[in-house]
């Protein structure tokens, strides 16, 4: 995005607060304490690396561009390391935020494909990093400890305990959305 | 006093990626009387990256299986890895203080026939190693010192953020994990870029490598500027596979080279107390399998036999 695109005023007399209320639902209740010092993106790695603007996010969800908020491809660019949240002189939590606003994202349909397969990796194995392979157990076996670790690798009936957990919380239905919008 | 036992929870990238630090901290927590008992059926924490941000009430529900296991047999857990911790800790707490949560999660968690009870707490091994064993008692321990060594910090962010809720350490100016990698012996070489993010979390990783490793590129060129230094220490194993494997990765995505040894803490614990690098496989972190290279022992300080 350059500052040669046209721009248009973005009118809002009242703004929609559904956004705002689902995202203080979802895991960031205190969103609306924020007055956009910009403390965030000035501690933000991300915001520093790439285009990435954590106070950008929370004034459009504020106003209620909700769209504009779950569809950007930034809004994972996040790495959760918190540093706005440790800095926020409103104890807005700006990280559980940007994780609240993700949950609605992806319950809208807005999901990586990457993320989805590391997802469906934990459904399958137990795992988000799973011993998929024979080298893995080689290399346990290499440094003295049994080649199968004591977890879900070696326990099915955990495997199958997450299958039902996923199915009852609904997060089977979720990540099995194939299409990307 | 009767011999303090945690439940391990290894999660996915210490036993299935760096199992030299399973090793290494089995070494180390006997060596200080600590006992490590097998969590069996643990899963993934699960992921906080991925999973907290697709979907609260799932994270919560399934990192209080794995809270339940510990429950039951009435012992502590403890994790080496920021991201496990992140997850356990933190749905420990938010399932303690949240009413409504912690109703909608035994509710899931009654399908297989299990219940947060909430008995528990969640340490980390820096934790177990700082207030349960000491500093006195550590520092006893250390037989190869690392003299001469210039050794980084990369605390990484979840075992002390948020500040206010995990009232671990100070995140702006920490020293516990200093005060601790400072019992073997080494220098502490500080760098501008200390304290910032691998790049790994958040599920930043997975979505797009190139930014994650730009990150740690950041921290390396932090390192360089600092002077460099001999090795750097980590408390947690995705940063190290970000920080260790990613040196092949940056190869590959920006024909930059760097060469930094990268131990996790209770690697390098394992060392400073006399433990021969064989013993826990040191050798077998990613980047040397994959670059048929070998730690820099003599600038380590230790002698290895030709093999």
């Amino acid at each position: 995005m350059t500052s040669a695109e046209e721009k248009t005023a973005i009118e809002i007399d009242t703004p929609d607060d559904s956004f705002v209320q689902m995202i203080k639902k979802t895991g960031g209740p205190n969103i609306q304490n924020c007055y956009q010092c910009g403390t965030c993106s000035g501690s933000c790695p991300a915001g520093a690396l790439t285009n990435f603007l954590v106070r950008g996010i929370i004034r459009k969800a504020l106003l209620g561009l909700k769209e504009q908020c779950i569809s950007s491809p930034e809004l994972w660019y996040c790495t959760t390391c918190y540093t706005c949240t440790d800095r926020c002189p409103q104890d807005v939590k700006p990280t559980d935020v940007i994780k609240a606003i993700r949950n609605v994202a992806v319950a809208e349909g807005y999901m990586l494909a990457p993320h989805q397969k590391t997802a469906l990796k934990v459904l399958e194995t137990g795992h988000a990093v799973p011993l998929d392979k024979e080298s893995w157990e080689n290399l346990r076996e290499k440094v003295g400890i049994e080649r199968i670790p004591p977890n879900a690798s070696k326990y099915s009936e955990a495997i199958e305990e997450i299958k039902k957990l996923a199915k009852k919380t609904g997060f089977d239905k979720l990540i099995a959305v194939k299409e990307e919008k | 006093m009767a011999k303090k036992s945690f439940y391990h929870f290894l999660g996915c990238i210490i036993p299935h990626r760096y199992p030299s630090v399973e090793k290494a901290v089995k070494l180390v927590f006997n060596d200080l009387d600590m006992g490590l008992l097998d969590m069996d059926g643990a899963t993934c924490c699960p992921a906080p990256g991925v999973f907290g941000s697709f979907d609260r009430i799932t994270w919560a529900t399934i990192a209080a299986r794995n809270l339940t296991i510990a429950e039951a047999g009435g012992h502590p857990i403890t994790t080496g890895c920021n991201g496990c911790f992140a997850s356990l800790w933190d749905a420990n707490y938010e399932l303690k203080h949240d009413e409504e949560l912690r109703e909608i999660v035994n509710e899931n968690l009654a399908e297989i026939d299990r219940e947060f009870k909430g008995t528990i707490e969640v340490w980390h091994y820096v934790d177990a190693l700082v207030e349960v064993a000491g500093l006195d008692k550590i520092r006893k321990k250390v037989t190869r010192p690392f003299k001469d060594v210039r050794m980084v910090l990369h605390p990484g962010c979840h075992w002390m953020r948020p500040k206010l809720l995990k009232q671990k350490d100070d995140s702006e100016r920490p020293h516990i994990f200093r005060e601790l990698c400072e019992t073997s012996g080494a220098e502490y070489v500080p760098y501008k870029d200390e304290l910032m993010c691998c790049g790994a979390g958040g599920a930043v990783r997975t979505a797009d490598i190139k930014v994650a490793l730009e990150f740690t590129m950041q921290k390396f060129e932090s390192v360089k500027e600092a002077g460099g230094a001999d090795m750097m220490i980590t408390p947690c194993p995705f940063c190290e596979l970000q920080l260790d494997l990613g040196q092949v990765e940056i190869q590959k995505h920006f024909e930059k080279e760097y060469v930094l040894d990268i131990l996790h803490v209770v690697e390098l614990l394992a060392l400073a107390f006399g433990h021969e690098p064989d013993e826990f496989g040191l050798a077998t972190h990613l980047q040397y399998q994959l670059r048929k290279s070998t730690p820099l022992w003599e600038k380590l300080g230790i002698k290895v036999e030709e093999s």
